[in-house]
Parts: C-alpha cells; structure tokens; sequence
C-alpha cells in the first residue's frame, strides 16, 4: 500500500505542469484565433476552439492510459509499433485525405487523422530501442546505416506525401545519435553543408570557393603540424562540388514555392514583379503575422483584443501561426513566457533523460526533446521570420488534434519511462 | 561533453528568440495606435462647419452639402468602367488617370476621386454605388456666401494638401480646411471635430462589425457659430466705392478695437472659390498678378504713410517737450537744410503753429520738429531711437497680433536700422524725410487706422480684432486690453484740433459732412516703379486717415487708393463717405458718391505696362467709367440704399 500511493508522485509534475500550461495557454490562444463575433459558447464543435476543447478533454483520457500500462510495454513493443506506424503511412497512398496538397490524413467518419504525428514517436521508440541494444555500437558504419534506415524510411514516406516540415523534423534524430557517440566527423560534416549551403545561395559559388579556401588556410596557420596536402584539396574539392552542386539542387530539384521561400528569406529576389507575387502568397501570411507581433508592444492588446487576430488577418493563425496570436494579444510579456516555458520544458526532459539508468530511456528521452526543440525552433522562426516557411505547428499549442495527442503521447511515454527509474535494474 | 549540443542549442534559441521579439515587440513597437491599425476602418463623420454672422446678426456664411466619390484603390474590384464613367460624367481616361494618382497617393488609404457632384448626379449615383467597390461616397459641407461681399474677410476652404497631412494627423486626404481670412483665423471653431466610427475589417476588406461594439467611436461635434465685427452694409458700401480702384480701406471703432470693415479692392466675389470650380478660379485670382485680388492690401499693402504720419511727428514732437502748440516756424515754401531743399506748398513766409501746419500740412513745420525731436540732446541716434518707440507705441512697425490671417510688419526705423546705412556718422538731416512720413517709414493701411483709433481715443488702443463673438466662447481678452502709448493725454487736443481744421479749413474741406465733426489728415505720397529696371516715378498715392465724431469717436479710419494723386481727391472722398454711411446709416453727399462712381483710375494702373512714357501726377486727367459699367455701378448703389431703409 505504501508503494502505491507514493506511485503517483513518481510522476514527474514539474514536465507536467509545464505541459498543462502550453497546452492551456495554447487553447486561449486558439479561442482568440477561431471565435466569430461577440456570442461566446465554448462548446461550439463547430468551431476549431470547441474541437480542441473536446482534442484536449479526450487527451487526459489517453495521458491517464499512458501511465496506466506498464512502463516495459514501451521498449518491449517499440519494433510492433513501429512497423504498424510505417504501415498507416503506406496506408495513405491508398486511402489517403488530399488536404492543401498533402495527402497526410485518414478521414474516419467527420474527423480526420494524420498518422505522420504519431510516427515521429514511433520512430523515437524504435531508435531508442536499436541503439539501446547490447550489440548495436553506433560508431559502427554497419549500425549508423541501419539506425539511419530506421528514421530515413519515415522520412521520405512523408516527403512523398508532400509534407516538408514533417520531413525536416527527422533532422531532429542527429541531436540524439550524436549524443549517443555518432562520429564529430557528421557535425563537421552537417555544419559545413549547411553554412556552405547558405553562402553559395547568397553569394554564389566562387565566393564560397575563395571563403573555404581562406577558412581552410587560417585553420592550418594555427594548426601547422597537422597540415595535409592532399587532405586539404579533398576537403577543398568536396566544399566546391558542393558549392556547385547547391545551386543546382536549387534550381533544377526544389519545387518553385521552395524556391521562392528560400529566396525571400536569403532576400535574393531583385524582381518587383516577383516580389510582389509572393507578398500576395506565403510572404502575405508571414508579413501580416510579424506585423501582428509587432503590434502586441509590450504588454500585448488583451485577450480577445487583437484588432488582426480579431480580423483574421492572418491566415492560419490557430494552426501554425498561432503564435502571432500570443504577439499580438499577451504581448512581448506572453511570447517571452511561451519561449521560457518551452525553453525550461526541454531543459526539464534532456536533464531527466541524462538521469536515466537505461539507455532505452535515455534515448527516447533525447528524442523527445529533440522533437519538440525542432518544432519549437521552426515554427516560432517562421513566424518571426528569422528562417524560411515552413508549415509544421508549434506543439501542444496549434491546433489540432493528431498534433496535441502525437505529442502527449510523445511526453507521456516518456514520464512513464522516468517514473519507472527506480524499479529498473 | 556531447550532451551539451543540444542543451547549448535549447539554451541559444531561447534567447535568439527572446531578443528578437524584444527587437519586434519593445525596440520597435510604433504604438497603438487605431488610426494607423489597418485592421479598423475608420469611417468619417463631419460636422457642420459653424455659420458666420456680422456684427448685426446678418448671416454671411452658411452652409451647403457636397458629395465626393472617395476611392480606396486596393479594395477596387473589377467594375463596369463604362457605366462608372458615364454615372461620373466623365471620360475613361480621366478614369484612369484619377484612379492611378490615387494609387500612387496611397493603395490602402482613401483619395477623393470626383469632388462635389451636384446634387442630381449623387442621387442616381447613391443607388448604383453598392456595385462598385472600393468606391464611396463622402458627404461634407461646402461653405455658401449669402453675399457676394467681403472675399478677402472671409476667406474660404479647399482641400487639404499633403503637408498639413503630414503637420496636422486632424486632417485626412480630401478634408476642407480654411485658406484664407476668418476660415483660417478660426478654423478650428468653425470646423468643430469630426466624429468617427471604428468598424473592424477581415483581411478580405469586409466588415465585420463595429470595433468593440464603438467603444471608441465618437460623435461629430458640430462647429460654432461666430459673429464678426465687420458691419455688413460698411463693407459692402465701401467695396461699392473702391470699384476699379486699387487699395484698402479699414475702419475700426475705437472704442473697442473692432474692426468695422475690411475693404481690399480689388476684390472678388467668395462664390468663385466654392467647390469644382474653386482650383480653376483660384489658379485665375493667383495668376493674376498685376492687380492681385488675392493680395489684402488693407493688411498686407505696405505704403510710405505721407502726410498722415505728421501727427505722430507732432504728438512725439510735444511729449519730448521740443515744441509746443503756439510755437511758430515760417515755411519758405519749402525747408532748406544743407544745400539741400524739401518743397513745400505753403506760400513762402507764411508762419505756421502746430494747428495750421496739419491743417496745411507744412513740410517745413514738421522737418523742424523731426530735427527738434532727434537733437534734443544733441545725440541724433538716442533721438532717433526715442522717436522711434514712441511710434511704435501706436503699433506701427510690427505685427498687430490680431485674429487676422496676414499681415505686414511695415517698418519704423531706429538707430540699429541706420547703423548699417550710416555707420559712421549720423544727423537728424539724413532721414529728414521720416519728418513728413516718407523715408524710411513704412505703414500698412490697418496700422494707420489703429494709430487714428489711438488719437480718438486720446492716448490709448485696444488690438484691433475680427471677432464679435464665439457662441458660447469669451473673446480673448488680449482683444479687451487697453495698450497704452508712450503719448499723455494732455498732448493729443492741440493735434485733434488740427485735424478738425483739416476739414473746416484745410486739405479736406471739400469733404465736410454736415453735423459731424470729422478730424482727418491727407496724405500724397510719391512712389516709384522699376520699369525695365529704370526707377520711374508714378501718380502719388491718395491717402486719408481720419475718425468722428470728435468727441466720443465712433469711427477711425485709413484709406489708400494707389495713384490716386493727393489725399482728398480719391481717399479723402471715401472716408468722408463711409464715416457718414458708419455715424448716420445714410448718406447726403451724393455728389462725393457720384464722383467715385465716375471715376476710375485703370488707365493709372496700365500706364507701367504699356511700354510707353507716360505722364503723372499734375500732368494727368481723369478717366471717367463707361456707361454700362456706371449703370451697373448706380443699381448696386440703389440697391444697398433700398436696403437701408
């Protein structure tokens, strides 16, 4: 008996109050997006704030059933799981819902479904499964092939579904192999074909030539012992075919609108004409939603006071831009708490995860925040137009329900995890 | 150290984040503002600009409504042009033109389009309005002049241009602002504010309601009605007598500092510069720029003030103590100072005191006293700079700081003036000509009317002022504040004298009115033109200054007629009449009124742009109206008689 009531305080609150709050925060937020003149009924299910009542009500359902299984379930059944998971994407091809030009959803009845969000912690729970594993050494060539198969498979079933964002968030994954003990050499390697990347776009190739060139010089002026001729013109080869290489993946694979975002970002349209056309388009939404946030000032205009929330000005804005929501109404006050909160809540998971004895836990734990952390980084970039467009929502706050139970689902797996530390040995 | 990637990356995107929305939402932040919020419409309101009345009651300015199509470019959707066009009444490429300069203006913000449709027009254009969006239409009020007198008292609205935009938030694109005259001084009674709506839009330019249910919309407050000083039938009479005549006439009552009338001739009528026809008959006035109707020469004229200045010479020359009114100086038909000589047309040997040398206007008299003034201790730049405070103590020399719209400083010049012209040595005899008011000194036709005022009033002069009243509003009380000259009282009987024998003996006896006792003071003032850059003399200039009764004055008053030749011929007629038409409400001196009415001075002003030589002054003769014009001039003059009684 003593063992079972302390049972529920195993749990760890502090990651759940922090999840509450987002989540309840979130749904304001929603309210002030999605309402329609002056009559209020929270429980218009009509209405998105009305369904994400309903989303949210149905997700302490699934959090108590969460905790309720044992904590073994997970690792044991990660592998079934999974392969499940990458069957309802399969599943999509042929039954799947087009909508805004993805075909990501299953239409049950009134309510639709997007696998995608819960394949991300089905992959979280196979990765950490495989890792974990006494005969799996990720600095083994043989084993990163195999862990990265695990999470590319996703990966390019979602692109073919033509969901970007989802895509990118795999990304996430590196976060937790390199934690894991991938080589230095994938960062080095990451970080120059991203930076690389950037520059060649920017400033075209042969400046990014003559600025590798330069870097690679300094580095063995201060490191002359290590210099290596023919390393180095490998290194230089590779940084210019890649150079090259960006700009024809550019032009010739990204599709126009991908294009067009990465060119207003990098501010590489000179055409007005052009210019024009995308303010009309995407750069419409991203223009209005800063513009929102702009006017939040300091203290915000007050719930249910937004003047471009109220006239729905921005489009999107319970989905992806809700955010500009919080700017305009709550205010340089209410986004800083959102980014705190957000910043304490993957703090709170990764230092939980490091005092994990196993490193199934460990592991997922580590996608957990991986997950959220490229969520959060991505979407509140966007909407403040520090990175390019990309749709994916802000978590536990957008809304929608696959997206608030694939991350409840997420988290709460791994409070069980978490709560089950001491039992395991 | 690996787990630090990530820890590292957390801990740096929260703070890249929180800095820029610092930079967003604190570095940034331009206010709150609804007006600039283009989520909120902002429909307009306006109110109905305040009536003027004179100082009688008559109404002179009223109102009539106007109708403006208004565009907002961007939430212009794809319209039958050809009906648009036709319902405007106007042609497809005036269309576009207009629609274009609105669009360059500003897409989001609204332009006027059509300004002041008539009446039918808006009535069949309101009902059709619903297709075409983007388009609305403004409903305002355009001022209506009962009379057609007083133009450059009145002054007028127009448009608003995008300088007081940028000056003054009130105003938005195709608002009514007063120009000129009393529409300007009192713009802000008269316009009263507009109210405004607040109306929240989607971002499909629809609305969607008021802005929380018109919390902060307000209601138009409507603007006042003003009564001016002016006396309606005084001004009309006097514009009637400054027909094809150039110059300005202002009276004032002295006891109050109003001003009585305003006459700047020439003149025009205020309906020309109402609605569409206001920027054509406006670009008219303005472009004319040798008679300048525009151009108030009552307040703006700034003349030599000639003999009328003598009296101020005279009430210095008395409080400094360097004359008295018995002292004499005989005249030599000039004054000889040097080798230098000033005319004069008293016959030589005659000896003047101070009563018959205003009422002759002795040039010698008043050089003597000037010299007197200015020598007194033997220091001609203190003696200057004592002059000259003491005439500036009447308020010529700067600006009155009154409730008109313009107005001219003129000059009245003192020791740091002549420091640059003389800057080693300076004598009284340098600026003699400041003695008989020509010079260096500089008057408009009201700051001589307010110096009369001052005589009248014995020593003293309240500013003179426009306004009667303001519904429920005081008069400022600068305008019910004595200013006191540097003159006592005591010296001001002797001049008033003078100028009484001004009209039983003097230069003004032709112009005596029965039963009243005017005191007035001629004046003839050369003046010149540069003609193809030769200084060329032209007809003197006629001025009158004068006010009556004598005792407890009812009226001061300064007339200028431009190449009018002496005082009395031209100016001297007009003020005679005018204090007549002001004391008694009518007049007998038909035959000065038939003069005026005769006479016209237009060959006078053509002369400088023939090109030819031409002759002044002595050498010239009169030129008389034709006779339509004399016709038309004799109904308007039957016509104010009927009126009057």
């Amino acid at each position: 008996m003593v063992r079972d009531t302390n049972r529920h305080f195993k749990f760890d609150w502090i990651t759940i109050i922090l999840f509450l709050l987002l989540v309840g925060f979130g749904w304001l937020n929603i309210f002030s997006a999605s309402h329609i003149g002056e009559t209020i009924n929270y429980f218009d299910f009509t209405q998105p704030f009305g369904k994400q009542l309903a989303f949210i009500f149905l997700t302490f359902i699934l959090i108590i059933l969460l905790l309720a299984i044992d904590a073994k379930f997970y690792e044991r059944f990660s592998s079934v799981i999974y392969i499940f998971s990458m069957i309802s994407l399969l599943g999509l091809f042929l039954f799947g819902k087009n909508v805004n030009g993805a075909t990501s959803w299953y239409g049950i009845g009134g309510m639709t479904l997007q696998p995608s969000e819960f394949a991300k912690a089905a992959t979280a729970l196979a990765v950490a499964k495989y890792i974990s594993d006494l005969n799996t050494d990720i600095k083994r060539f043989k084993d990163q092939l195999r862990t990265f198969a695990i999470i590319i498979t996703p990966a390019i079933l979602v692109l073919l579904q033509n969901d970007t964002g989802s895509t990118i968030v795999y990304g996430a994954f590196f976060f937790v192999l390199y934690r894991e003990g991938l080589p230095k050499f994938y960062l080095a390697i990451g970080l120059s074909v991203i930076i690389l990347a950037i520059l060649a776009l920017k400033f075209g190739a042969v400046a990014t030539i003559v600025i590798a060139t330069i870097l690679i010089l300094i580095y063995y002026f201060f490191n002359k012992k290590t210099f290596n001729l023919i390393q180095t013109l490998f290194i230089l080869l590779l940084a210019s075919g890649l150079s090259l290489g960006i700009n024809f993946f550019y032009k010739s694979i990204l599709k126009p609108h991908q294009q067009d975002r990465i060119s207003l970002w990098l501010r590489l349209e000179k055409d007005p004409a052009k210019l024009e056309a995308m303010k009309k388009t995407f750069a419409y939404n991203l223009n209005e939603s800063e513009k929102a946030i702009r006017s939040g000032g300091f203290k915000g205009k007050g719930f249910l006071e937004g003047t471009r929330t109220t006239g729905k000005f921005v489009p999107e804005q319970h989905t992806d831009y809700i955010f500009s929501t919080v700017g305009e109404e709550w205010g340089f006050l209410g986004t800083s708490f959102v980014v705190i909160v957000f910043v304490l809540l993957l703090l709170r998971i990764l230092h939980l995860a490091e005092l994990q004895k196993s490193q199934f836990s460990r592991v997922y734990g580590y996608s957990v925040a991986s997950i959220i952390f490229i969520h959060f980084f991505i979407n509140v970039g966007m909407v403040m137009g520090l990175i390019p467009t990309i749709g994916i929502p802000l978590p536990m706050f957008s809304y929608g329900g696959s997206g608030l139970w694939a991350f409840t689902i997420l988290i709460f797996i791994f409070i069980k995890l978490d709560s089950n530390r001491i039992n395991e040995w | 150290m690996r787990q630090f990637l990530l820890f590292g990356s957390v801990i740096l995107v929260g703070l890249v984040f929180i800095s820029r929305l610092f930079y967003l939402q604190i570095y940034s932040f331009n206010g709150q503002d609804l007006y600039s919020d283009n989520a909120i419409r902002k429909v307009y309101d306006y109110p109905k600009r305040g009536f003027v009345y004179d100082r009688n009651g008559e109404l002179l300015v009223s109102n009539q409504p106007s109708y403006d199509v208004m565009v907002i470019p961007r939430e212009v959707k794809p319209l039958d042009t050809t009906e648009f066009c036709k319902l405007l009444k106007i042609d497809k490429e005036r269309f576009l033109k207009t629609f274009e300069k609105a669009r360059n203006y500003s897409p989001r913000l609204p332009s006027v389009f059509l300004s002041h449709l008539s009446k039918e027009d808006y009535a069949v254009l309101q009902e059709k309005m619903r297709k075409f969006e983007g388009f609305y239409i403004q409903k305002r009020f355009l001022r209506h002049y009962q009379r057609s007198i007083g133009a450059n008292v009145l002054g007028d609205i127009g448009e608003v241009n995008q300088r007081i935009i940028e000056q003054q938030p009130y105003y938005k694109m195709g608002d009514l602002i007063g120009k000129q005259g009393v529409e300007a001084s009192y713009e802000e009674i008269l316009r009263g504010v507009k109210g405004i709506k607040f109306i929240q839009k989607d971002r499909f330019n629809r609305n969607i309601g008021p802005y929380k249910d018109g919390k902060f919309d307000t209601l138009p407050k409507q603007g006042k009605d003003i009564h001016i000083t002016i006396d309606a039938k005084l001004q009309e009479y006097g514009e009637l007598l400054m027909q094809n005549k150039r110059g300005g006439v202002i009276a004032i009552e002295p006891a109050s500092g109003e001003i009585l009338a305003m006459v700047a001739a020439p003149t025009y009528n205020p309906n020309m510069l109402v609605g569409r026809k206001r920027s054509k008959n406006f670009t008219k006035l303005y472009n004319d720029s040798i008679a300048k109707p525009l151009f108030n020469r009552s307040l703006q004229g700034v003349y030599e003030p000639g003999s009328p200045f003598k009296l101020m010479n005279a009430l210095i020359g008395l409080q400094e103590g360097v004359i008295t009114p018995h002292d004499k100086v005989t005249c030599y038909a000039g004054y000889r100072y040097g080798n230098r000589f000033m005319k004069c047309h008293c016959y030589s040997g005659r000896r003047n005191d101070l009563i018959s040398g205003i009422q002759e206007s002795c040039n010698a008299y008043f050089a003597t006293t000037y010299r007197k003034i200015l020598d007194k201790n033997n220091n001609a730049s203190e003696g200057i700079d004592r002059w000259s405070n003491h005439a500036k103590s009447f308020g010529l020399g700067n600006f009155l700081n009154n409730d008109l719209y313009v107005g001219q400083k003129g000059r009245i010049p003192d020791r740091d003036y002549y420091k640059y012209i003389y800057p080693k040595t300076f004598y009284s005899t340098y600026t003699i000509s400041n003695a008989i008011g020509q010079g260096e000194v500089a008057t408009t036709p009201i700051q001589l009317a307010n110096m009369a005022a001052a005589i009248a009033n014995r020593g003293y002069y309240y500013t003179p002022h426009i306004i009667k009243s303001i519904k429920g509003e005081d008069v400022p009380n600068r305008f019910t504040e004595r200013k006191y000259t540097t003159i006592d009282k005591q010296h001001f009987e002797p001049v008033i004298e003078g100028m009484l024998q001004v009209y039983k003996n003097g230069t003004a006896k032709s112009l005596q009115i029965k039963d009243i006792d005017i005191c007035g003071k001629t004046g003839t003032v050369e003046n010149f033109a540069i003609i193809d850059s030769t200084k060329t003399q032209l007809t003197d200039h006629s001025i009158f200054v004068a006010f009556a009764p004598k005792d407890n004055p009812k009226i001061a008053i300064a007339v200028f007629v431009e190449n009018g030749y002496w005082g009395s011929r031209f100016a001297g007629k007009v003020a005679s009449l005018m204090i007549e038409k002001h004391i008694k409400g009518y007049t007998t001196r038909k035959d000065l009124e038939e003069w005026l009415l005769k006479h016209t001075l237009k060959n006078e002003y053509a002369k400088p742009y023939s090109g030819e030589p031409f002759k002044i002054n002595g050498q010239t003769s009169f030129q008389l109206v034709d006779d339509n014009e004399y016709k038309r001039l004799k109904q308007h003059l039957n016509h104010i008689e009927s009126n009057t009684q």
